[in-house]
């Protein structure tokens, strides 16, 4: 078909491609309720597990007595740390280099730590038989206060390490300490301290809080005795990573393992590590030859699967009297729980924490992190952020707000005063990173003409006054967050999994009749890859979108692939699919040529086909040459149209943005309405503009939960607090407010369609927006820097304890 | 009778000193949580279709059996397994514990009104407007259309919000039980967290509100972190004014001890007051001493006392504005 009837830029509409608002094509199935999640997967013969846990957060465990529940009909088993010993797995290694009980192994070091695992024939029973499983504790002295962890007196929690003197990152120098991590210059940053006009230095912590997606970790182990074959379906944000760790552990060849992540109710990095749960239900099926479904309750989901944060930062910044920073030091005491089950890439034992200096011109840093064990929960997942980096934008956005308040400058005005400018990217950063491109100053200046900045500023001062004369019990913050993120891992010389790089990769197979099937090594878990990755694809060999077909998920069919997560899908996998397709262009280009019977130097693109030079009449479509390519390939080339890429990227991508949030608290309830939140983000190159709405929308909404009140929090005697939504902070449509998004665009230069990913900016940007004008609210009243959250009764003590209020 | 495939389980409820900090609401897990589980035990359901039955299931079955009227509150007790009743009898079949009607100076509400029928009453709205403002902040429009202004006053969950309003208005509850009817004012109806005047082989059949005053002024005044939550702290204020003064006040409190409060000094301080700032501040003050709220995640028990006070105050300036004078 010659589509020469219809005009270029219908041509360009028709396919759909990148920067088009299409529509997400996998929302028709998921708002008719017909997608197919973990739960949904129903098998013959399918027994339930679920967990015997400790209430205990510190204890030992003298003795586990199962008779009772075994005598209940329609208990099959229950399995414990003894029983995974003949099978080598009651530990499992951690992504951090960690070990972990996947059942308690002698003691429990949180509570709600697995202990046993019930397996029965339906999930009721298999809740009754929890009951009924006597468990003998001898409670040992809790250590909760992550400050306290390295007390001479502090009790032992990690027994299994004892005597052992340095860990997967370096030397221990205590039987609670994990690791320290010392980057930049010490000397030349105590130097600029030594010789600054003006220095500040504020705790500046980020509470333990949890990525809460909609659906819960889950999986089925199905163990084929016959085939010696493991199909696990579960709820995978990197399934080939799994699939390698499942083979490693269990020694089941990773040919006989097919792990299958199905539909994804979010994710947040809550579904990139391995549990014991998936441990014990593959162990569970193997053991009798049935399937076995795992689903985490909301409160098991809340209490043990990957908290996120817990940092508690001590951060310094030197500077000249007229704002310009000279140093940034940061200490950083990071409470990991149990155990370090920290998901980040092997070698980065704090994530790229050391992006901390943020957006400025910083020209000496240091930063040192101290990780330590408690009785906690293990995670310190990245909830909806490159690795550490919401931590690191929080630290240096706060610290900045300190510095102005300090000099009595503008937040806006230092800001701006410090930042890298356009000239000077790629801009080396004092801690390591390249910054591939950015322009700062447009992106902040753009944001304050949007706001009206300066008569904002001029509102608040009079609403401070008339608060002094008590004509008012509203205070009102202006809260400014410029981030740069860093996200795209990784370069391979810098980023692994357990020793596998951080590369991604596509797969394009063309059929015949022009249209595309097309696979991926990530896996989304509501992002909308199924959309955006063949905008891609529709650009790049102009087959319209709706043609292209996108699965992810079956480790199978698709090509190796380390995930979703970190916002590295479009910075490392679109990066692949660009590529893959590009092949396809190539070699579709020799057969136009060979069609056109022209030399193919002589043909050009031309939106959906190649065009003779100086001829477009003599054409041919990518549809005419997918048919040629199986029908009647050029002499001497392969039949067939299909391509695959593993993209190794050669740099991380560094988006960033301009968060406005402006602020009224009443004072006397500390109730906090955002008035008005505005998102400026500059993601490079845009694919799909609605998706990217879409993702700050949703992004923006958990950096003001968290915020604003997210919480888990331990009592003094470790008893996890608010693990059900009852507490823990889901903001619904009512309490959200209205978000005004906008953007620039700063191409990546070393990506193959300059786009940087955005997932995870408005969580990461977000927060430090939040707190900033919390802060700024309080600013006048005289105090310096409030810890989050900031929910209403925080607020109202703030309030009080500055004489605000009765 | 259906039997569900489910698995036996038995607790029984524990006396008032043995409840545990986390009441009132439903929780904030505060542990040991031995435990901890969303699947409930098994149970028998009975779906009867007159109260005499109703009653009579109850009776038979004694503290083994519950009512089930919306089932907001019980069923994720029983989720939870804080509650495991052996035998549930729903009410929703039961046609005459429906509606609302007037009846000799009384508002008369069959206790398993749903909230949003309570919300769309045109009788309530004219006569008893407080009832409707209350309503609407209750969870939100899905649990409205299922949860029970029976099972709200019924269960002694005090962080109900209709508990304390019913105190406010001094309702009656009409209670049945095998041997007969039996009333029982609101005021005198909650014991502790979960223990009312209510038998185990009772159910609250009906609401009796007397028909305020014309032309009276109401406001109910909630702080509640967000939507579905219960009260950090709440107040509801009924008061008629004669000019500037107020001729009678009655409030009641929401959530902030482990019943309803009915904060009588405060409303006598109020009567005969014009709303003077120092009368205003020593009836806030009345109030704030009588509660004693549980320390959790909606604030310390110093705050959620304040946020009474800060209620109150907001409630009765509402409240006065909307009296005729």
């Amino acid at each position: 078909m010659n589509d020469m009837t219809l005009t270029k830029e219908q041509r360009e509409a028709r396919l759909e491609g990148m920067g088009c608002k299409r529509k997400r094509v996998e929302d028709i199935r998921f708002t008719q309720g017909k997608g197919q999640y973990v739960d949904d997967i129903k098998m013959p013969g399918m027994l339930f597990g679920d967990f015997v846990r400790s209430p205990y957060p510190h204890a030992r465990v003298k003795k586990i007595d199962a008779s009772r529940a075994l005598a209940l009909p329609g208990v099959i088993a229950v399995l414990t740390a003894e029983d995974l010993k003949g099978v080598n797995l009651a530990w499992m290694p951690t992504l951090a280099g960690d070990v972990q009980m996947v059942l308690a192994d002698g003691k429990v070091l949180y509570q709600n730590q697995e202990v046993a695992f019930v397996l029965a024939e339906d999930r009721y029973l298999a809740d009754d038989a929890i009951q009924l499983v006597d468990v003998e504790y001898e409670e040992l002295p809790v250590l909760v206060d992550p400050f306290k962890s390295m007390d001479s007196d502090a009790p032992v929690l990690r027994e299994d390490l004892v005597g052992k003197t340095s860990g997967a990152h370096g030397p221990r120098k205590h039987h609670n300490h994990i690791f320290t991590w010392d980057v930049g210059d010490k000397d030349l940053t105590d130097k600029a301290f030594h010789e600054a006009d003006v220095t500040i230095k504020e705790l500046i912590s980020y509470h333990r809080t949890h990525p809460s997606p909609l659906e819960t970790c889950q999986c089925v182990a199905a163990m084929d005795k016959v085939k010696g074959e493991l199909t696990l379906y579960g709820t995978f944000q990197a399934p080939h990573v799994i699939r390698t760790v499942a083979s490693l552990l269990s020694t089941i060849p990773e040919h006989k393992i097919h792990v299958i992540a199905p539909d994804i109710g979010g994710g947040f990095g809550n579904k990139v590590g391995a549990y014991p749960g998936y441990i014990c239900a593959i162990v569970a099926s193997i053991v009798t030859g049935r399937p076995v479904k795992w689903v985490e309750d909301r409160m098991e989901n809340l209490s043990t699967t990957s908290f996120a944060r817990d940092y508690h930062m001590t951060t310094e910044i030197a500077a000249r009297k007229d704002g310009t920073v000279t140093s940034l030091r940061v200490h950083v005491l990071a409470d990991h729980g149990g155990f370090d089950a920290c998901a980040d890439p092997s070698k980065w034992p704090a994530g790229f924490f050391n992006i901390v200096t943020g957006s400025y011109d910083f020209p000496v840093a240091h930063l040192s992190v101290d990780g330590v064990y408690t009785n906690k929960a293990p995670g310190g997942v990245a909830y909806r952020c490159s690795f550490r980096v919401t931590e690191a934008a929080y630290c240096i956005e706060r610290a900045m707000d300190i510095l102005a308040q300090k000099l009595g400058m503008d937040p806006a005005d230092l800001r701006m005063k410090n930042f890298i400018r356009r000239d000077q990217f790629p801009y080396q950063s004092a801690l390591g990173w390249e910054y591939d491109s950015g322009d700062y100053h447009l992106a902040m200046q753009k944001a304050m003409d949007t706001l009206n900045y300066r008569a904002l500023r001029e509102e608040q001062k009079q609403k401070q006054e008339a608060f002094r004369r008590g004509e008012t019990r509203e205070i009102m913050g202006i809260g400014i967050s410029f981030f740069t993120e860093i996200v795209g891992a990784g370069p391979s010389k810098n980023c692994d999994i357990l020793g596998v790089a951080m590369f991604d990769s596509a797969e394009i197979r063309v059929h015949p009749t022009g249209s595309v099937i097309s696979r991926m090594g990530t896996k989304s878990q509501g992002q909308g890859h199924e959309t955006t990755w063949a905008q891609i694809i529709a650009t790049e060999i102009g087959i319209p979108a709706e043609n292209i077909m996108v699965e992810e998920g079956n480790t199978d069919t698709a090509p190796y692939g380390l995930g979703t997560y970190g916002s590295r899908s479009t910075p490392v996998a679109g990066a692949a699919i660009a590529l893959a397709a590009r092949k396809i262009r190539a070699k579709a280009q020799m057969i136009a040529a060979h069609m056109l019977e022209v030399s193919e130097y002589d043909l050009e693109w031309d939106v959906d086909g190649f065009q003779v030079k100086g001829n477009p009449q003599a054409r041919k479509s990518m549809t005419e040459i997918a048919w040629a390519a199986y029908h009647l390939p050029p002499p001497g080339m392969e039949p067939g149209l299909e391509a695959v890429s593993y993209y190794d990227p050669p740099n991380m991508t560094y988006p960033f943005g301009a968060y406005f949030c402006v602020m009224d608290i009443d004072v006397d309830t500390g109730v906090a309405k955002t008035r008005r939140f505005y998102a400026l983000d500059d993601c490079g190159t845009r694919i799909n503009p609605m998706i990217i709405e879409g993702q700050v929308h949703g992004g923006l909404t958990e950096a003001f939960a968290i915020a604003m009140g997210q919480e888990i929090r331990y009592d003094e005697a470790g008893n996890v607090m608010g693990a059900s939504f009852m507490d823990f902070f889901l903001p619904t449509a009512v309490e959200t407010p209205h978000w005004e998004t906008d953007f620039t665009v700063t191409p990546s230069p070393h990506h193959p369609i300059g786009a940087k990913g955005v997932g995870e900016s408005p969580n990461v940007g977000g927060v430090p927006a939040f707190s900033n004008a919390v802060n700024d609210a309080f600013a006048f009243l005289g105090s310096t820097h409030i810890q989050m959250p900031h929910d209403s009764w925080r607020l109202w003590k703030v309030a009080k304890e500055l004489g605000a209020t009765a | 009778m259906v039997q569900l495939p489910l698995c036996v389980h038995r607790t029984h409820r524990q006396p008032p000193d043995q409840e545990q900090a986390v009441w009132p609401g439903i929780p904030e897990l505060t542990a040991p949580v031995r435990e901890e589980a969303v699947i409930p035990g098994q149970f028998t359901y009975h779906r009867p279709s007159t109260v005499q039955e109703a009653v009579a299931l109850l009776a038979s079955h004694g503290e083994e059996a519950r009512p089930l009227a919306g089932g907001h509150s019980l069923i994720p007790m029983m989720k939870l397994r804080m509650a495991a009743p052996e035998h549930l009898v729903d009410l929703g079949g039961v046609a005459e514990l429906k509606g609302i009607r007037e009846d000799a100076g009384h508002i008369v509400i069959g206790a398993i009104t749903t909230q949003h029928e309570v919300i769309g009453s045109e009788l309530l709205a004219s006569k008893l407007p407080i009832l409707r403002e209350t309503s609407l902040v209750i969870a939100d429009p899905q649990i409205r259309y299922v949860g029970t202004i029976g099972g709200n006053v019924a269960n002694g969950d005090p962080g109900n919000d209709m508990p304390a309003l019913m105190q406010c208005l001094d309702a009656g509850y009409v209670l049945v039980g095998p041997s007969g009817e039996r009333h029982v004012a609101a005021r005198e109806f909650y014991e502790a967290a979960y223990f009312t005047a209510l038998s185990p082989d009772e159910i609250v059949a009906a609401i009796r509100i007397p028909v305020p005053a014309a032309g009276h002024g109401y406001a109910y005044e909630k702080l509640k972190r967000k939507v579905g939550d219960y009260a950090t702290a709440a107040a509801a204020v009924m008061l008629t004014r004669s000019g500037h003064q107020i001729t009678s006040c009655a409030i009641g409190l929401t959530n902030v001890a482990d019943t309803p409060l009915f904060a009588e000094e405060a409303g006598r301080i109020l009567t005969g007051s014009s709303m003077e700032a120092d009368v205003v501040t020593r009836a806030v003050a009345a109030a704030e001493a009588i509660t004693n709220p549980a320390s959790d995640g909606r604030g310390p028990a110093e705050y959620r006392t304040r946020m009474a006070g800060v209620m109150l105050r907001r409630a009765l300036a509402r409240a006065y504005d909307r009296a005729a004078a």
